[in-house]
């Protein structure tokens, strides 16, 4: 098995490669402004590190938000491209569960609230359990102002960049050297790492992995919010072309 | 033929997802998916709509083009890809398309302009360019004069628009007239039965120090705020409008002051060949007038079909297929979308 992990929902432009066992390859660029210059470099690079040719690949699985969506698009455009111009499956997977998964993955337990930036004053969240079995979704992910989440979610350890960016309505960011904590974007390692934990099972469950929190999530993107046709104006282009 | 380059360009730069397959200079297929009605109740394109529909339409239509073209994806040589200019979020769906196909098959990259891409297209169709070659393109998006001496990498500009481009004119008008969006090809038809001398409407840039400060550019919103009065004036004193002569004359003013300065262009700069593109190339009356003054002038007009003037796929991988004819370098894997590219800035 080589799986081919992206994201590209928060600020980190990440891929990451897993051999079935562990993951193998990881490349990650910080720049919220540009997903498309650095994404295709750092997959190239990743199979570059371990000297695995793109047509080795045998899985894509890719982040789908909730993020900006500019971002966000770039990395599920270029994981359903890539997958399609390789015949390999592709398969999607909420961004919070990779990051609460990364916490997972450092030994955190209990309950863990993500928040990520959604801009216009705004996060995305979502609350987690965190049991020896692994991660759990408590409910849907959804798009609020801070100080309107709900009180017990705004109490909870919290991981993302929402903390950071509203200390006063989410004081629960885990400081450097928190177990689990200081987790601000998405890593595609720990993205790879829940999704071959998933793959395997799902393989065998087939429809079993549709479930809630068992499986994968289909490949559109988590927009949460409608397009924004009003009041902005139209763009000076029309479809004459 | 099977040594020429087998290039598949991709398109998103406003609200057509296009995909076409190049084998050198001939064109093997063109797929093209448009999210025009998603826009056509807000009266424009609307830049988030139109990158989410890029995003589903994106690998169904890669996957037509190579079905319709008959090839299999790791059969083709390169990737071309519209990197400016455009709408930004538009853009980017299909420059990390393009990356990922280049990536997973191993092909060079070409990141190109749209606008030179809307020049190159007519090789497909009437064969190589002389060079140079003097442009006008003409849509919803851009209007500009450009000499091009080599449409891979010289391409220069003449004039733009100062305010509206013509199509946006079309469009604007025929919401004054009623008429639904996109306006150009409603204005088309009604003015067909229309009288095109009716209402002298004004020409911009046309005369005295203005044609001298801005020979090759052009101004249309001028004109279309005229437009907009005249029907207004009509309406306060209760008068019907005429929509048929009002669209004829509205159309001249801006098919006369196109050609005119086309020609203009190719007379002081010496060209005998004149290139029209973009999706205000489908109007008729624009053609008309091109092919009338042309034959006057002992210039050759060229104009590809419809289908190749409105944004398309086809397009850039032809000029991707011109790069590798000529030895191009491609572009690197980190090429930048850039939706204010200059037109001057053939390859990113
Ligand atoms: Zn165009």
């Amino acid at each position: 098995m080589q799986l081919l992990a992206i994201d590209t929902s928060t600020s980190a432009i990440t891929v990451a490669l897993h051999d079935g066992f562990r993951v193998t390859a990881e490349s990650t660029t910080l720049d919220p402004r540009a997903h498309a210059e650095h994404l295709a470099p750092g997959i190239r690079d990743v199979l570059g590190q371990v000297g695995v040719e793109p047509g080795a690949v045998t899985g894509v699985v890719v982040g789908i938000g909730p993020g900006p969506f500019t971002g966000l698009r770039v990395g599920i455009v270029t994981a359903r491209t890539f997958g399609y111009a390789l015949g390999v499956p592709v398969r999607g997977l909420c961004s919070h569960e990779a990051l609460a998964h990364q916490s997972w993955l450092a030994g955190r337990r209990g309950e863990l609230l993500v928040a990520t930036d959604a801009r216009r004053k705004e996060v995305y969240a979502a609350a987690f359990s965190l049991t020896r079995a692994g991660s759990e979704r408590m409910g849907d992910v959804i798009v609020a102002r801070p100080a309107d989440l709900p009180e017990h979610w705004r109490s909870l350890p919290t991981i993302g960049r929402g903390p950071l960016l509203y200390p006063d309505s989410l004081p629960g960011g885990i400081p450097s050297g928190g177990v689990g904590g200081d987790l601000l974007d998405v890593s595609a390692g720990a993205l790879a790492d829940l999704a071959a934990r998933r793959w395997s099972a799902g393989e065998a469950l087939a429809t079993a992995a549709l479930e809630p929190g068992g499986g994968f999530d289909g490949l559109e993107p988590l927009y949460l919010r409608r397009p924004d046709t009003q009041p902005a104006p139209p763009s000076r282009k029309s479809t004459l072309g | 033929m099977a040594d020429e380059p087998l290039v598949l360009g991709i398109e998103t730069s406003c609200d057509e997802t296009g995909v076409g397959i190049v084998r050198g200079d001939t064109l093997l297929f063109d797929a093209i998916a448009s999210s025009v009605d998603q826009h056509a109740r807000f009266g424009g394109v609307v830049p988030e709509v139109a990158s989410r529909a890029h995003l589903e339409e994106m690998v169904p239509t890669i996957e037509r083009a190579c079905r319709e073209a008959g090839v299999a994806l790791s059969d083709v040589d390169a990737i071309a890809v519209t990197a400016g200019p455009g709408l930004a979020g538009a853009l980017l769906v299909g420059v990390a398309s393009a990356k990922a196909l280049a990536v997973a098959l191993g092909t060079p990259i070409y990141g190109v302009n749209h606008l030179a891409s809307h020049v190159a297209v007519d090789i497909v169709e009437h064969g190589p360019l002389p060079e140079p070659a003097m442009a006008m393109l003409v849509s919803g998006g851009h209007s500009s004069l450009l000499l091009v001496p080599d449409v891979t990498h010289d391409v220069r500009s003449l004039g733009a628009t100062m305010d509206d481009a013509a199509g946006e004119a079309f469009d604007k008008v025929a919401r004054v007239l009623g008429l639904p969006f996109p306006g150009g090809p409603h204005i088309d038809r009604a003015a067909r039965e229309g009288n095109r001398i009716a209402i002298d409407f004004p020409r911009g840039f046309t005369s005295g120090r203005d044609l001298e400060r801005h020979r090759f550019d052009f101004s249309f919103s001028g004109l279309k705020t005229a437009v907009a009065r005249w029907v207004e004036t009509r309406h306060r004193a209760g008068e019907a409008i005429p929509v048929a002569d009002v669209a004829a004359s509205f159309q001249e003013a801006v098919v006369d002051v196109l050609t005119r300065k086309a020609l203009l262009a190719c007379k002081e700069h010496e060209v005998d060949h004149l290139l029209i593109g973009g999706g205000v190339a489908a109007n008729s009356r624009l053609r008309a007038l091109a092919q009338e003054r042309c034959d006057k002038a002992g210039v050759v007009l060229r104009v590809p079909r419809p289908e190749l003037c409105t944004d398309n796929g086809a397009m850039v991988a032809t000029l991707g297929a011109q790069m590798v004819l000529k030895g191009r370098e491609p572009s690197d894997l980190g090429l930048p979308a850039d939706s204010s590219m200059p037109v001057t800035l053939v390859q990113a």
